[in-house]
C-alpha cells in the first residue's frame, strides 16, 4: 500500500506521511492544504467514509491538533490526517461540503474546544451545553473538578482514597 | 420548539388581523403550585391506598438506567403485575423515575416534565449518580444531588440497580404512600423558591416560565 503514500508524497510535497501498521497510515499537513488533501483522498483515492473528526489540546505547544480519520471501505484502510492550528482564536476551514455529518462534529468542536468553523451549518447553536458561559470545557486549562464543586452542590462526606495506599493498608496492615 | 418560538411576535389570525402574542404568557400557565391539604383523613387514607396500587410511570429515560426499565416492564420481571405501568406523557403519569445521571440539558426537560405531571406525584431516583454524582462526581455537566432540584421520595442505590432492586424500591414507595409520606408535590410547592433558585443557578439560559404545567 505504499502507492498511496507515494502518491500523496508526490501530489503534496508538504505532507508528512508514515505508517503505523498494516492498514493504518498517518499524514500530517499544514492547515492551509488540509481540505485539499482530504478532498483528494475522497475523490481520487476512494476514502469515502469520514470516521471521526476530533481535536487534541497541546497546551504546552499552544496548539490544537485536529485529526480527521478517513476509511476506504473497499480496501479496508484507515488514514489519519492531522493538522495543527494555533490555540489563540482557533479557526479551521469547514469540510461539511464533503461529508454532511462533519457539521455535527464541527459544532461539537466549536462548543467543547472553541474551534470555529466559519460557514458550517448551525455551528453557533449550542450542542449539549446550553447557556455555557465559561471557557470551553475540553480545553486543558479548564479545571472541571473545581467547576463541578463550585456549581453542583457536592454532597459532604464523600471520601476519596488513593487505591494503592488504601489496598496496601487493607491487605497488609502489618507491613506499614 | 425552538427558542425563537418563545419570543414576542405578531401573527396573522385566520381573519387576516394581526395579533400580538407573547408565548411565555399566552401559552403557559405560570401560576405557582399550591399545597394540597387532605380533605378528610380517612378518605385520604383510602385515596393513598388507591394511589399506591396504581403507579403510572413516565417513560422518560434520562441516563443509562433507562435500560433497566425494559426487563422490568417485560415478562421477565413484569412490573405490571404490581400495578405499575409506563405511560407516554407527563399528564398521565404519577411516578417519575430519574434513571441515572442527569446532564444540565436533560435537567431542564426533566423539570418541565415534572411540573406538567399532576398531583400527587412521586420521584424515584435510580443509581448513585442521583445521590452524589457517582462516577460523574467531577463532571462539568452532570448534576450531583437530585434532591436540590426535585423532591425525591425513594433513592435506589447501585450502579446500576438491578430490576429486582427497582421492584424493591417500588414496594418501598408504595409503603410510603400508604403511610401518607408521599408528599413530594407538596414539598415542592412549599419550598418552591428554594428549588427554583437552585434550578436557575445551573440552568443559565432559562427560557421558560417559572412554573409551567
Amino acid at each position: 500500500m505504499n502507492t498511496l503514500l507515494d502518491n500523496i508524497k508526490t501530489v503534496f510535497p508538504n505532507a508528512e506521511v508514515w505508517t503505523q501498521r498494516k492498514g493504518l497510515y498517518h499524514m500530517s499537513i499544514p492547515k492551509e492544504q488540509l481540505v485539499t488533501l482530504v478532498t483528494h483522498l475522497k475523490e481520487v483515492e476512494g476514502y469515502l467514509h469520514l470516521v471521526q473528526l476530533t481535536a487534541v489540546d497541546w497546551i504546552e505547544k499552544n496548539q490544537f491538533q485536529l485529526t480527521y480519520i478517513l476509511n476506504n471501505p473497499n480496501k479496508r484502510i484507515d488514514v489519519m490526517v492531522k493538522t495543527f492550528i494555533p490555540r489563540d482564536n482557533p479557526t479551521m476551514e469547514t469540510i461539511h461540503h464533503l461529508w454532511e455529518q462533519a457539521a455535527t462534529y464541527q459544532r461539537e468542536l466549536r462548543e467543547m474546544f472553541g474551534i470555529d468553523f466559519p460557514g458550517s451549518p448551525r455551528v453557533d447553536k449550542p450542542f449539549i451545553l446550553e447557556g455555557w458561559d465559561n471557557i470551553p470545557p475540553y480545553r486543558r486549562d479548564f479545571d472541571t473538578k473545581k467547576y463541578a464543586e463550585e456549581t453542583y452542590f457536592p454532597r459532604p462526606g464523600r471520601e476519596t482514597h488513593d487505591p494503592k495506599e488504601y489496598m496496601k493498608k487493607k491487605l497488609y496492615p502489618d507491613e506499614i | 420548539m425552538s427558542k425563537s418560538d418563545l419570543e414576542k411576535r405578531t401573527v396573522m389570525s385566520p381573519d387576516g388581523e394581526p395579533i400580538e402574542i407573547n408565548p411565555l404568557q399566552d401559552y403557559f400557565c405560570d401560576a405557582r403550585p399550591k399545597v394540597h391539604e387532605p380533605v378528610l383523613p380517612i378518605f385520604e387514607k383510602f385515596l393513598n391506598w388507591a394511589r399506591s396500587e396504581s403507579l403510572w410511570v413516565l417513560g422518560f429515560g434520562t441516563g443509562c438506567g433507562a435500560i433497566e426499565m425494559r426487563p422490568l416492564m417485560t415478562p421477565r420481571f413484569d412490573a405490571y403485575r404490581f400495578g405499575i405501568q409506563w405511560r407516554p406523557t407527563p399528564r398521565q403519569s404519577s411516578v417519575f423515575i430519574i434513571s441515572g445521571y442527569l446532564s444540565v440539558k436533560t435537567l431542564k426537560r426533566v423539570i418541565r416534565s415534572y411540573e406538567q405531571m399532576q398531583n400527587p406525584k412521586f420521584v424515584i431516583a435510580l443509581g448513585s449518580c442521583t445521590i452524589n454524582g457517582g462516577m460523574y462526581w467531577d463532571s462539568y455537566n452532570t448534576i450531583k444531588r437530585l434532591d436540590h432540584y426535585l423532591p425525591v421520595d425513594v433513592y435506589i442505590a447501585g450502579c446500576m440497580p438491578r430490576p429486582e432492586a427497582i421492584l424493591a424500591g417500588f414496594e418501598k414507595l408504595k409503603e410510603l404512600i400508604r403511610q401518607g409520606k408521599g408528599e413530594g408535590a407538596n414539598l415542592y410547592a412549599k419550598n418552591f423558591d428554594w428549588y427554583k433558585a437552585n434550578q436557575k443557578k445551573i440552568i443559565k439560559d432559562w427560557d421558560m416560565p417559572d412554573y409551567n404545567w
